[in-house]
Parts: C-alpha cells; structure tokens; sequence
C-alpha cells in the first residue's frame, strides 16, 4: 500500500484504468520494437541498416539493395516475424478465452485436446497421405484444422451429456488429448522413416515454414476472431464469478460458453494448422497477464495476446540465430523461456508492481 | 398503500424425476422484507434461484409488477432482479472495484460511463466499504467478502433483491452488519427483499414476513409474531423450541431438543 493512497472510488477505478490502457500501450510498442530488431537478426549477415533499406525499397524505388537481401528479409525473415506475431496473439487471446470462460486456470488449447486433435489429424496426413477435404498442398494444414474443430466438438458434446460442466468439458479434453496422442504414437510406429521425421518435426512446432500466403489469410482471421472474443469481456468477466452470478446478471451462460470455446478454438486451430504444435504460450500468457494487471477481460484479452506475441517472437528469434546457421524447434525454446518467467512471476506474486 | 411487487404462482420445480418444490404460490409486496425458513431440503435456495431464472421452473408463473417474468428479456429482467449467493469465490484475481462494476453489466455496452463508475462508488460507499476499491477479492473476509456480493447485486439498481442465506456464514458482527444493510436499503429504496433464512431469529427481528416451506410446499405465510411459534417449530423442524420475547417483543425461538 503506498502512502498517497485515495480512498476515493471513482479516482481508484480511473487511475487502474489509466495503468492497464498504459501496460496495453506498452506491450505493443515493445512486440513492434522486438518485431524491429528481429528483421535484422539472422543467419545471413545482413545489418539493421541494410534490413531497413529493403523494407524502405518497397516504398522508395530509389533505394539500391541487393536481390540476396531482398529474398532474405522479404521472403524470409518478414513473414516468419508477422507469422509469429499472430500465432503468439492467437495463441495467447485463445487461452485467455478459454481459462475465462471454464474458469479454470489450467485450461489451455492443449489441455482441451486441440492440439493433439491437430497433432493427429496432421500425423494422419503425413503418414497415410489421406486428407479430410482430398490431398492437395494444404492437406496438412486443413486434416490439423479439421481434427481440432472435430475435437472441441466431441468435447463438447460429452459435457452436454452431464448438463455441459465445466469439470466434465475438461476432463474430456483431457482424456480425448491423450486418445489423439495414442493415434499418433501408432501412426509414428508404423511410418516410414521420411514420415516419422516429419511427424515429430510437426509435433515440436515451428515458423520455419511461414509464407506470406499463411500469413495473408491469418492476420484478417485472427484480427477479426480477436475483436469479437473482446466483445465478450464482460459476459466473461462475470462468468467468473459463478453460472450462478452470471445468470442472474442477465447472461446466457450456455451460449455465451460455447461461443467462446468455438471462437477460441477455431483462432487456435487456424494458427497450429500451419505451425504445428507450440505449447505453453496459450497457458501462461495469460496469467503472466493476471498477475500484472487483474483479470478484467476488456484489458486481459489484448494484453496477454501481446505477451504472447512477445513470448513467441523471442523464443523463435533466439531459435534461428543461436546455433545458426541451423535452428532449434521454437516449442522447446518457448518453454525454457516461459517456465522459468512463469515460475518466478508465481512465486513472487507480486502483482500490483505497477500501482 | 399495499401493492404486490413480485408474484409465484403454483410453481413446480425438479430434476431426476424428484421433486424440490411443488405447488409454490406466494406474493411479496413493494417494500417488505420476506424471509424463507424451512428445514435444510425445503428448497429454499431452489425457490430463490427459479424466482430469478437461475433455474427453470417445470410449472408455474413468476410475476414482477403484474407482468410475466419469463416474457421479459434476461437483460431487462436482470435489471429488476438482483441476486446475492450464498459464497462468492473468485477463481482469477479482481480487484473489489470490478467485481462491483460487474453489477453494471445488464446496463451498459462495452463501454463504462462516467455514470456507472458513479453508482458502483455510491453503492461502495453505501456498504461502507469504500476503502477496499482497489483490494484484490481473494485478500478479504467472509463478512467483506458477503457484503461485496451484495454492493454487485445493489449496482444491478433492482427492485427485489434476492439473497440465498446471507448469514450463514458470517460471525455475529456481521451478520447484524449485513440484516442492517439489507434494512437500510429496502426502506431508502423501497424495494423487496427475499431471504432465504437458516437463523430463525435473525428472521425474526429483520423480517416483515415469514414463509415457512416444509415438504416441498409452502406451510405457512404470515408475520413472524402468528408464524414463528412453537407448534409450527416442531411440525416444520421436527423440535421443541421455546420461544420467548425478546425487548421489542418479537419471537426469540431457543431450540431445546428434536422430537
């Protein structure tokens, strides 16, 4: 408790409002300033000054840079950034949702089983080269969406059995997480061994991959997904108070619930289709969010998307320039970096540092 | 004047095929405090929850100012309606300013209004706990705890304000807190209040009228002096009671052993 503090309402709420739109300001300036320095981070050597002149190119035809820079920068370094800008976001904005609306902190894409519905629908494509929609480029991407739609729906579905709790949908993603990961140990036993190398490579995750062809599609789909899971800030707020509360406040509970989940899990779907499995940031961006600046959902949201942005950002830029020329699989580096970030922030549970 | 404020009419409750209220009827008029007693079973809680469609009552009709309940939207009865649980946790941390701001829900949009900020400062005022504004939920007493649950249900601005056993459990401090706040607040505002009771003689001395539940059914309705005495004790709880006068008259029930 500081010295000067007021005992007035109504300046209490305003000061808390003006620190969280602040924090919000914050985290997006520091992803564009990280985004920044990431252009010009790399194996090929190509300085911030040189990285800078191919993105100024675009726009001023009078700037002379190399085509070796312009391939570097424009077709790889930039969309693997944008890319993980987006998947941090989604990811992030997706677990952000989801612990909100179960109430549970624990809740997670991956403790709901999407990611190893992915993972398998993925496995299933690689190995056995069958696509849900046929075979075709995306058949990877579309089987990974697909099996993690199919998998909220089962989920789903086994809750509204038992009166749709809340213990019942965890339980089940949790049970229909370890049938998927069941699958996909077979399938690994059975491939080949090109196969099971991709496989494995799909489930650490990871933005090598990124085109502006994925990134084009996902940031109106993420945008977009994100704005109206805001909307719910409120229903979700209240909602954390009980079924109970936020029924009486005028909510419609069910609808509310299985809005969000399938907002929440197609914006997880959409960005793991394409990066593989990338653990962890949907569970602690989060509370890393909480423990800074409350719970109120209309800050929350944004703001722990943002971390989540900042987390994947750094994970996956140490990643490709640590041991480069080759890289590591940015999922293990998110978790050497989020576990020990996470672990501190509990213990010291200090979170009103910024008041 | 006597107007009727909030009506039940023959209302069926249950699931499983059991049956927790059956054949529910009482009215509740503008400004009086009613209490719900009845042993534990009684349905109590459950008649407080289907008066604010919490739970969906299989039969029966509640009415709030002559109207149907069920034919008003959840948000605009929400705003005529509001509802105190019996514990409140919170799973993530709010500071006591927002959980209170969440009674503002049914009201505004996306955005708070310079008007809302006001009324939730006004009703934490009002409960007099206005120092806690920016404490975190999870850092407060049962008793704090309780009366928040409350300002939440005041910035709701409703007319009938149900409470599932406020006082269960709170000391005795606050429990004469709470019963005086609920007092305060039915005769400044002139709303109703409905109480679902375990304490009989908090009942008592806080109460305009007693609806005694028992079996599924309403037993008895009436003011505490004709309800609470020791004939409807045993029938109802099933134990001798002595009851007494307390200073203002009004019943002092001692239990003094099960029949």
């Amino acid at each position: 408790m500081s010295e000067d503090e007021v005992f007035d309402a109504e300046e209490v709420y305003a000061r808390a409002s003006w620190k969280k739109t602040l924090f919000t300001l914050v985290l997006f300036v520091a992803v564009a300033l990280l985004a920044v320095f990431a252009i010009s981070m790399g194996a090929a050597s190509l300085g911030m000054g040189e990285s800078f002149r191919v993105v100024l190119a675009q726009f001023m035809p009078t700037e002379e840079v190399s085509t070796f820079a312009q391939v570097v920068v424009l077709q790889l370094r930039l969309p693997r950034i944008l890319m993980a800008v987006i998947t941090g976001i989604s990811l992030g904005v997706a677990g952000a949702a989801m612990q909100g609306v179960l109430r549970n902190p624990l809740v997670s894409p991956y403790t709901l089983g999407l990611s190893s519905g992915a993972a398998c629908g993925a496995a299933i494509a690689i190995v056995l080269g069958v696509g849900v929609l046929g075979p075709g480029r995306y058949i990877i991407a579309i089987n990974a969406f697909l099996f993690s739609l199919l998998t909220m729906a089962i989920v789903y579905g086994i809750s509204r059995m038992k009166g749709t709790s809340i213990e019942t949908l965890i339980l089940a993603g949790v049970a229909m997480g370890y049938l998927f990961s069941a699958v996909i140990s077979l399938l690994k036993y059975v491939s080949g061994h090109e196969e099971l190398r991709e496989v494995v490579f799909w489930l650490m995750g990871g933005l090598y991959t990124s085109r502006w062809e994925n990134v084009i599609i996902l940031i109106p789909t993420v945008l977009i997904l994100t704005t109206i899971l805001m909307r719910y800030s409120w229903d979700l707020n209240a909602m954390s108070a009980g079924e109970e509360v936020a029924s009486s406040l005028g909510i419609n509970v069910n609808r509310v619930r299985l809005t969000c989940l399938t907002l929440a899990t197609i914006l997880t779907a959409s960005v793991i289709a394409f990066t593989g499995v990338i653990g962890f940031i949907g569970l602690v961006s989060p509370h890393v969010c909480r423990l800074l600046i409350g719970s109120d959902h209309r800050y929350l949201i944004p703001c722990s998307g943002l971390i989540g942005a900042l987390l994947l950002l750094a994970s996956d830029t140490a990643c490709r320039t640590m041991i480069s020329p080759t890289e590591i699989p940015v999922g293990i580096l998110t978790s050497f970096i989020g576990v020990p970030f996470f672990l501190y922030l509990l213990v010291r549970r200090k979170r009103r540092w910024w008041q | 004047m006597v107007a009727v404020k909030l009506k039940v009419s023959d209302l069926n409750f249950g699931y499983n095929g059991k049956t927790i209220l059956d054949g529910i009827s009482l009215e509740i008029e503008k400004g009086d405090i009613v209490s719900l007693v009845g042993p534990n079973g009684a349905g109590k809680s459950t008649l407080i929850k289907c008066i604010d469609r919490i739970l969906k009552p299989q039969r029966g009709t509640v009415y709030i100012d002559g109207n149907e309940a069920a034919q008003l939207s959840s948000k605009d009865f929400s705003k005529m309606v509001g509802y105190v649980p019996q514990s409140t946790t919170e799973v993530f941390p709010y500071t006591v300013f927002d959980i209170v701001l969440m009674g503002r829900r049914p009201h505004i949009g996306w955005r708070v209004t310079r008007n809302d900020v006001k009324i939730v400062s006004r009703t934490l005022k009002f409960m007099g706990i206005e120092e806690f504004a920016s404490r975190y939920f999870d850092e407060l007493s049962g008793g704090e705890k309780q009366k928040i649950a409350m300002a939440r249900a005041l910035a709701q601005e409703p007319e009938v304000l149900l409470l599932d056993e406020p006082t269960s459990n709170l000391d005795i401090k606050h429990q004469l807190e709470v019963m005086n706040i609920v007092k305060k607040l039915v005769w400044e505002r002139k709303i109703s209040a409905v109480m679902a009771m375990h304490d009989l003689n908090l009942a008592s001395r806080f109460s305009d009228s007693i609806v005694m539940l028992k079996d599924k059914k309403v037993f008895k309705v009436g003011d505490p002096k004709s309800i609470l005495i020791s004939e409807n004790i045993e029938r109802v709880y099933g134990v001798r009671a002595e009851v007494i006068k307390d200073s203002k008259g009004m019943p002092y029930i001692m239990p003094i052993e099960p029949v």
